[in-house]
């Protein structure tokens, strides 16, 4: 490693009853590639923004280039050559590409100048754009790519990457790859903050891993194997679920030529989609975000009607049914948005069981509602699934991520429900919990339930699903054996390609 | 600096203090704003808040708590629930005055007949001229998604204008010398929404605003279609997912919110008011909006609410005969209570802290 | 009856004078609303600038002066909102119908002693010869100055959005202000800046209103024109261009029933004067029942609250 670019010393933050960073200190060299690993909640964004600027360290103090570097907004951590690529949240969908670029830059040339360095640029780093396009008309890949070249064009000392492979497809990754090395070879550090073991183990030469908002360890990824990493940043021996064989069992669900026009501006819309569900199986659905699969989810659960035929469970046409029929019915569903979706964030966990229980478990009589069984059955949530609150009482919103998704998946597990749909059910989610998650969904199926588990994470679908299929733009591909997909195959399919093999 | 930061759950606590600290607020601001007017500041608030009550002429004033209360409480109920779905009805104003159109309409077109069956009759249509009213906003959100907010308003001048044309025209009275208005319905037995007991200020408008307060109240708490109602406030996605058809919700809310204006309406055109007249309406659909806030969206909170404002009613005018304030200094009075209402609100929902370093707002 | 008595040339030059107030007002409201906030105080805010407007004008004879103060009432009310909305988080809803009922209330308060009063007379361009071309004279040439520079405002306000890097960064916080303080934008200063622009063209359009239109001061005389407004920004999907259009559009009917009241057409005057209220909710409808076309243009983050955390 040649000279040291950043170097952080004892930086801490709390916030109240979190200690977000307890003093962290690393060094980042020139050209390097460091790699930021932490599990979700251990400290790695807020690490990151008190670099970026946006956010102040409580302690501790930071030197850039041998300068003490003390940034008090984005605006003059970007003047000290360091630029961000946020994993959301920093893109204007209504806004062109060359818009969104010169938002990200201190002084932006005029608009004719700044197209044509745009393109100069993309294709200097194989990053293809046209500059006069909408960002919310791009897919994620490309919507990256305005990120990227909007740091690019900065020429930042550092590049900071939050999270970039988690909307890519596997071919998307690799050609990231070679930008980032393209990049490192001419003198930029790059800190790359990921979950993904392997990942940072083909790209990065040194790794800080954080825990809790500790750090833990700074060393060689390449040098551990994926494990060693792993228990690091979880901090105990991984339980894995257990893979199953599975007989499958009759055809339970079936959709036919399911078609849906989008629902906004820049929405996905779903065509003519067609799959058999067996009882007792898990069908694993991957893709990357945004091509489809929360409008995939809406028409199973029945927010999103559809004509009757286009959904049959066990024969019946079930399309135009609306959710609580659905659900008298027992075709359960958890979407991905756990706050503001699957639960109203200001109602209290009683409330939020009513929410999709009250049919099922018999909650109301004439339309007046029973609170006292709607908490006992809140209770039963919180305990089967081991739900870390102080109680029934509490809103939504007070409970982590993770056991928030516990509360969520028990509460339609725990309704017996004859097909369960879940969306990203352990996005965000801490490795314990996603386990346990991941556990439940497989129990659910053993007991003869059919599950459809919408996913980005190829190594949860790989993991619990017994047939899989992708979503591309709102098309499904052909349903397969999960056991003979390869992941170079899988990642051709979440790209497009028809079938794989 | 001061920081603001989001509480784990709502204080309980600050969700009853608020409207008490906002009402002590305005006081002060009040008392401010009518210094400046050259009044004295102590004296205005005294006789605004405590001379109706406790005063010598309170016999007379305490009575007019309840008919100035009613109508408030009646509209204020009916748009609480559409605010709390998000379903925004600021067009009260013209439901009151259609609803009181529809039931004086038919009084006057079967005078001087005699019935039991004429006032329950004008109850009746009066509910639906309010309940007619606020379907156009309702059928042209849910058909073509148009702003209810714009829409209800903008027939708040339109209801104006029939109010006036009415008052001109079809309904003016006969032998009224050629003045505007209707005849007098306190002069028509059948018709009258006359006190329950005499000097009570008790009549059918503020039995009706009570029934509505407990009928709300058991259907926010008990009822299915109250639970959906604040499921669809707190989060239209989520309640979606629970199966809540939205445009059901939004004929729900805009009709009961409308039918209640014009049961307002009426009761007041057939009592205390009497007469289809140009000036009948006094901009009780608007105040109630502030006494829907000021409640907290809660039936009860609602009922202290209403009769509160009725209270800076009757005060006001006081204070104007007696201090010779503006009429208009009680609707700048009431504007800053809801604008404190909303300040102090933060408290429930946020924590303000001293913090060192850092600005977070 | 006689409609004949109705010039065409001076309907249009007249309603250019009758839509000023709105265009004015909705001008405004429409920077706000490009920030990400629905302000619905806008009645409010016209209401106090018609009166300190008309107050100030009376007290130093200048209506030019009137016209500051006018921007600075409805500035200074405004700021009411953004504090309220920027700082205490309230619900836009609610605290934009605070600042109409205050705004109200507030008025016809300080108008109490200006009622009946004649102001002084604004500025009217007349230029020899040329303001007495026909039809374009009229039209064009003989306007009080306010008009010209409403029309100048329109304009100012189209290129700062699409020119400047300023109104970048103004649609950007109104697009997403999680993304515009992810990049170190001040959405809560921007959005303030915002409100009080809106504050004080709204001030500007109620000054129009009784110095120059009425010109009177009576309580209550916006009569719905700040609501009016607000239905122009929607029918205007968002562009300023559009929003000369409809001001013009509702003046054009404002002005075509008063002078249809003149000569005496057959329809009562309380229906005629319904009119513009009942073309607002018409045009409102055709907007909504094509919104995927409309929608691309109303700012994302829309009347959402904006707090940072972590």
């Amino acid at each position: 490693m040649n000279q040291t670019l950043l170097q952080l010393d004892g930086l801490s933050k709390s916030y109240p009853g979190v200690i977000a960073n307890d003093h962290v200190s690393f060094k980042i060299g020139s050209g390097e590639i460091h790699a930021l690993l932490g599990e979700n909640g251990a400290g790695k964004s807020t690490l990151v923004k008190m670099i970026y600027g946006l956010v102040r360290p409580d302690t501790g103090r930071m030197q850039l280039g041998g300068q003490s570097f003390a940034p008090s907004e984005p605006r003059a951590a970007r003047a000290a050559g360091i630029a961000m690529v946020f994993q959301h949240f920093s893109l204007f969908e209504a806004l062109s590409v060359a818009e969104n670029i010169a938002l990200g830059m201190e002084k932006p040339p005029k608009s004719s100048a700044l197209s044509m360095q745009i393109t100069k640029v993309s294709h200097t780093y194989g990053l293809p754009l046209d500059p006069e396009r909408l960002v919310g008309d791009l897919s994620a890949g490309e919507r990256q790519r305005v990120e990227i070249i909007r740091c690019l064009l900065q020429d930042p000392k550092l590049l900071i990457m939050d999270e970039p492979t988690s909307v890519l497809t596997p071919q998307e990754v690799t050609t990231l790859f070679t930008t980032l090395r393209k990049l490192k070879s001419e003198g930029t550090s790059i800190l790359y903050i990921s979950h993904k073991l392997e990942e940072i183990r083909t790209l990065c030469e040194t790794a800080t891993i954080l825990r809790n908002g500790k750090k833990v360890a700074t060393c060689d990824p390449r040098e551990n194997s994926a494990r060693q990493l792993a228990e690091m940043m979880v901090g105990a021996t991984l339980n894995y679920a257990k893979a199953r064989t599975v007989k499958l069992g009759e055809v339970i669900l079936k959709a036919s030529n399911l078609s849906l026009p989008p629902q906004s501006a820049f929405g996905t819309s779903l065509k003519n989609i067609s799959f058999q569900l067996h009882k007792g199986e898990v069908l694993g659905i991957g893709g990357v975000a945004g091509n489809g699969q929360d409008e995939l989810l809406a028409c199973l659960s029945g927010e999103v009607l559809t004509s009757p035929n286009a959904i049959q469970l066990n024969g019946n046409n079930v399309g135009h049914l609306t959710p609580n029929l659905r659900r008298a019915l027992g075709i359960l569903a958890a979407p991905e948005e756990r706050l503001g979706h699957a639960a109203a964030p200001d109602m209290d966990l009683t409330e939020n069981s009513m929410l999709t229980a009250m049919v099922r478990k018999k909650l109301s009589s004439a339309g007046f509602l029973n609170w006292k069984q709607a908490r006992e059955f809140a209770q039963r949530v919180i305990d089967e699934f081991d739900v870390r609150t102080p109680g029934p009482q509490s809103v939504a919103r007070s409970l982590s991520g993770g056991n928030l998704q516990k509360f969520v998946i028990g509460r339609e597990v725990l309704q017996d429900p004859n097909v369960l749909i879940v969306n990203q059910p352990t996005w965000g989610v801490d490795a314990a919990a996603a386990a346990a998650i991941r556990q439940s969904l497989l129990d659910l199926a053993s007991k003869g339930a059919a599950v459809i588990v919408i996913s980005q994470d190829l190594d949860e679908l790989m993991e619990i699903s017994t047939r899989f299929a992708a979503l591309n733009t709102g098309k499904l591909s052909e349903i397969q054996s999960m056991a003979k997909f390869s992941l170079d195959e899988i990642g051709l399919l979440l790209g497009g390609a028809d079938a794989a093999g | 600096m001061l920081r603001v930061e989001k509480r784990p759950s709502p204080s309980k606590t600050w969700g009853y203090l608020a409207p008490i600290l906002a009402v002590i607020a305005t006081m002060i601001g009040g008392g401010m704003m009518f210094a400046l007017l050259g009044k004295d500041p102590f004296e205005a608030i005294r006789i605004i808040f405590y001379d109706p009550l406790f005063s010598e002429f309170a016999w007379y004033y305490r009575p007019q708590l309840l008919i100035k209360g009613a109508p408030l409480i009646l509209i204020a109920i009916g748009l609480s629930m559409g605010f709390r779905a998000g379903v925004w009805n600021i067009g009260a104003e013209g439901q009151y005055i259609i609803g009181a159109l529809f039931g004086a309409g038919f009084a006057l077109a079967v005078y001087p007949t005699e019935s039991v069956f004429i006032f329950p009759s004008m109850i009746i249509l009066g509910a639906l001229g309010g309940f007619l009213w606020a379907m156009i906003p309702a059928i042209l959100k849910t058909k073509f998604g148009t702003n209810e907010i714009l829409v209800s308003l903008m027939l708040v001048y339109v209801a104006e204008q029939l109010l006036a044309s009415m008052s001109l025209g079809l309904m003016k009275n006969p032998e009224g010398f050629g003045f505007p208005g209707s005849r007098n319905l306190q002069q028509y037995a059948s018709a009258h929404n006359a006190e329950l007991w005499i000097g009570s200020g008790v009549h059918m408008g503020v039995v009706f605003g009570l029934i509505a307060v407990i009928f709300a109240y058991v259907m926010l708490a008990r009822h299915q279609l109250g639970f959906h109602i604040r499921l669809t406030g707190e989060s239209p996605k989520a309640a979606r997912f629970a199966g809540v058809n939205p445009n059901r919700l939004i004929i729900f809310c805009l009709g009961s919110s409308g039918a209640l204006a014009g049961l307002a309406g009426l009761f007041e055109i057939a009592g205390p008011s009497g007469q289809v007249n140009i000036d009948f309406n006094v901009g009780y659909g608007f105040t109630a909006i502030i006494v829907a806030f000021l409640g907290r969206l809660n039936p009860f909170g609602i009922m202290l609410a209403g009769l509160l404002m009725a209270l800076t009613y009757i005060g006001g005018e006081i204070a104007q005969s007696s201090l010779g304030l503006p009429s208009a200094a009680i609707q700048a009075f009431q504007g800053m209570l809801l604008f404190f209402l909303l300040a102090v609100d933060l408290l429930t929902n946020f924590k303000i802290k001293w913090a060192k370093t850092e600005i977070i707002v | 009856m006689d409609l004949s008595a109705i010039s065409p040339t001076l309907l249009v030059a007249s309603l250019m004078v009758a839509s000023t107030p709105i265009l004015l007002a909705s001008i405004g409201e429409l920077v706000v609303e490009k920030s990400g906030v629905l302000n619905l105080g806008v009645e409010g805010m016209m209401i106090t600038g018609a009166i300190c407007g008309f107050a100030a004008a009376v007290l130093t004879g200048s209506p030019m002066i009137g016209f500051v103060c006018a921007a600075l009432g409805g500035a200074t009310i405004s700021l009411v909102f953004a504090v309220l909305t920027q700082y205490f988080l309230s619900n836009q809803v609610a605290t934009g119908l605070a600042l109409t009922l205050f705004g109200l209330g507030l008025s016809a308060m300080l108008g109490q002693s200006y009622v009946g009063i004649k102001p002084p007379t604004t500025y009217k361009l007349d230029l020899p010869l040329i303001s007495d071309v026909p039809i374009l004279g009229p039209i064009l040439f003989s306007h009080d100055f306010t008009v010209y520079a409403a029309l100048a405002l329109v304009l100012g306000v189209w290129w700062f959005l699409k020119y400047t890097r300023r109104g970048l960064i103004l649609r950007a916080v109104g697009e997403s202000h999680d993304a515009a303080h992810a990049l170190g934008y001040k959405v809560v200063r921007v959005r303030v800046l915002a409100i009080m622009f809106g504050g004080a063209c709204a001030g500007l359009g109620g000054a129009a209103l009784s110095l120059v239109r009425v010109p009177q001061w009576t309580e209550g005389m916006t009569a719905g024109s700040g609501w009016i407004a607000l239905a122009i920004v929607v029918f205007a999907s968002w562009k300023p261009e559009r929003i000369l259009l409809g001001a013009y559009l509702f003046g054009g009917v404002a002005v075509l029933q008063l002078n249809l009241q003149a000569a005496g057409v057959s329809i009562p005057v309380e229906y005629l004067s319904m009119s513009p209220y009942l073309i607002t909710i018409i045009v409102l409808v055709a907007m909504s029942a094509n919104r995927a076309k409309s929608a691309l243009n109303a700012p994302a983050a829309l009347g959402r609250v904006f707090h940072a955390s972590r």
